[in-house]
């Protein structure tokens, strides 16, 4: 399964504002995205609340996976945003 | 119901006004059932909880569509809830488990806020949303209409137990022609926010709850009256009561003063520069306290000096030549901020709040005193710095010197601590005005939590402790030739604005909508009646003796004010 690592850009971490976008982006995707902190169990990143639950702070590193069409394509818009400060923007 | 029609009941009035319509009752969130029948087929209590929730979410996207800016972000957080689907995952673990739907939201909804708990800070905010989420697919679940403040089809009186700030965020004159709360106090959020937006409300309105939604009830807000089903003969009263306000009040626009011409500023007090362009357009002779907390609640980090400097150019430009007395960031235990958050504290109100909490973030007082001056800079504004919850010599002085360094030109301090009101001769000496919080100096005075509403009798602003408190402050202001104002609730009420003249208070700051009816008060009598009520009120023996006793000496069309 295609999975990415990325390291939390966003100043105040993966929640609020910053976790609102990343969920409504991996919802976009159509796919069952995953995200998991290292050594951690993955989650559905499209779940707000488990999405903050996970606490990743601002340079964390979390991984993403997810599987079907487009799936690669769909981890690097996720990588993506997830390497800028969404907070600051 | 023949025991309720017709009936006439008191609360505290603390919003002056008439209303007359039909009653609507804020419901209370119910519980799940602790004998609700265990599930047995999860897949369609599946399908059913989610159905729910997708109402629940529509519902609140509804409302997020026609709210008001500031109310869109809450309602929209909570619809996306709503629809999570790790929160469908965790119900159907539940009910998978053999738990009713309603208990099972109920728990998959706690394990969540249980984790958010832990991890603190903006995370623990967000139970609140999670929580109201619960409360509204519970009532769905059990065939109750949603709690809370429903949308209001027609203009309506709101009934409640009391008024969370997230309920009356959506509040507005238009549709909320008035509101009764059976809880809360004079100084309760309740009784602000309705002062402010003009809605005639009545607290401490016990068996408000008892009357049937729909009923239509007459309520007084100035003299805390309410009347169920009213007559035409009692309609027309309270149409004749209006009539007479409106015409004791149409006695100008002008600065304050009393009968024989000793001034008494009336300012306004204000939260945001939206506020400020909106009282600034009233007959008021500037702003009396400027509470700046609402730059830095629900922050997650500090306001930078830019934003903060926007804000206040804002604020002093809507005021022009008028002056403008800016109270510093009053945060701390109750209202704590979430980038200098000191911690958890046993009695949050005599904790490290106000000017306790900005000697130890220095960082965060500078940055805001930073932004005061270049607003001043830029607009050549009459803007005064003030601090809250001074209690020492030493605490002003470090506050002053602060505030001078930066080329502010007026310093003063809020007078909201007893200790700051019985020596406020010497606090004086190192600033140039000092304003009390009478809300908070009752607190104090009386020990007694000004959120608690069983203690309203102890939180009546007509205690004569209270007034002896206000007359040692103003005894030192002039010794000191030193300006003292009020900006506390008290100001705005046009009986005791009198008493407060007559203490020698100079300014009174209120709600916009109370000035009218201060200023017509203080047109009637001439400074030295006021003295003499001042004297009256402190001779009495309780709150509300001292108020009969003022009111017995004052000009009878003061009674059409209330």
């Amino acid at each position: 399964m295609p999975s990415r690592t990325v390291a939390i850009a966003s100043s105040v971490g993966l929640h609020a504002r910053p976790a609102s976008l990343f969920v409504q982006a991996a919802t976009a995707t159509g796919l069952p995205v995953t995200i998991a902190k290292e050594g951690g169990n993955p989650v559905d990143a499209r779940s707000i609340l488990m999405v903050m639950a996970l606490g990743a702070k601002n340079g964390e590193v979390v991984t993403l996976s997810a599987d079907g069409d487009g799936a690669d394509a769909a981890l690097d818009s996720l990588v993506a945003l997830l390497s800028r400060d969404l907070d600051a923007e | 119901m023949s025991g309720i029609e017709n009936r006439t009941f008191h609360g505290i009035g603390v919003s002056a006004g008439t209303a007359v319509g039909p009653l609507v009752i804020v419901t209370p969130a119910p519980t799940a059932p602790a004998d609700e029948a265990a599930t047995t087929d999860a897949a369609a209590a599946s399908a059913q909880v989610r159905d729910v929730l997708e109402q629940v979410a529509s519902g609140l996207e509804a409302r997020a569509a026609t709210a008001a800016d500031h109310a869109r972000p809450i309602l929209e957080a909570g619809a996306m809830m709503a629809r999570d689907p790790g929160l469908a995952m965790g119900i159907d673990t539940q009910l998978q488990s053999g738990k009713g739907p309603a208990t099972a939201v109920t728990a998959a909804v706690e394990e969540y806020c249980a984790m958010f708990l832990s991890l603190g800070g903006y995370m623990a905010e967000r139970v609140t949303d999670l929580r109201d989420v619960r409360d509204r697919a519970v009532a769905r679940l059990l065939g109750q209409a949603e709690p809370g403040v429903p949308q209001l089809a027609v203009p309506s009186i709101l009934a409640a137990h009391d008024l969370a700030p997230a309920e009356t965020a959506t509040l507005t004159s238009d549709t909320c022609l008035g509101i009764v709360t059976a809880a809360g106090g004079p100084t309760s959020h309740t009784a602000i926010l309705a002062a402010q937006l003009g809605i005639p409300a009545v607290v401490q309105a016990v068996g408000i709850l008892d009357v049937p939604a729909g009923t239509v009830v007459a309520i007084d807000g100035g003299v805390g009256e309410i009347t169920v089903d009213p007559s035409q003969e009692e309609q027309r009263l309270l149409e004749e009561r209006k009539r007479r306000r409106a015409a004791a009040l149409a006695g100008g626009t002008g600065n304050g003063a009393t009968k024989d011409g000793y001034p008494v500023a009336l300012l306004a007090n204000i939260g945001t520069a939206d506020d400020a362009r909106k009282a600034a357009k009233q007959a008021v002779e500037g702003v009396g306290l400027f509470r700046t907390e609402f730059l830095f609640l629900d922050r997650e980090t500090m306001p930078t000096v830019e934003e903060q400097t926007k804000t206040y150019t804002e604020v002093f430009e809507a005021f022009g030549t008028r002056r403008v007395v800016v109270r510093t960031l009053d945060a701390g235990a109750d209202k704590p901020l979430k980038f200098a958050d000191l911690g958890p504290e046993e009695n949050p109100a005599l904790g490290r709040r106000g000017i306790r909490l900005g000697m130890i973030r220095t960082d965060v007082l500078d940055t805001q005193l930073e932004a005061l001056a270049a607003a001043y800079q830029a607009t050549g504004a009459d803007v005064r710095v003030m601090a809250p919850m001074i209690a020492t010599q030493a605490e002003a002085t470090w506050f002053a010197e602060r505030v001078r360094a930066l080329g502010l030109p007026k310093v003063g301090v809020m007078i909201e601590v007893p200790a700051a009101a019985i020596r406020s001769r010497g606090i004086l000496y190192h600033v140039d005005f000092a304003s009390l919080g009478t809300n908070d100096l009752q607190q104090y005075t009386m020990a007694a939590d000004r959120m608690q509403g069983e203690l309203a009798d102890l939180l009546n602003p007509w205690e004569p402790a209270l007034l002896d408190v206000v007359a040692l402050a103003c005894e030192g202001g002039a010794a000191m030739g030193k300006p003292i104002g009020v900006c506390g609730e008290a100001g705005g009420d046009p009986v005791l604005a009198l008493v407060l003249a007559g203490l020698g208070v100079s300014s009174l700051s209120m709600a916009p909508g109370k000035v009218p009816a201060v200023r017509t008060a203080l047109s009637l009598h001439t400074r030295e009646q006021c003295q003499q009520m001042a004297a009256a009120a402190r001779a009495s023996a309780s709150g509300p003796e001292a108020r009969a006793a003022v009111l017995a000496m004052a000009d009878p069309v003061l009674t059409d004010l209330l």
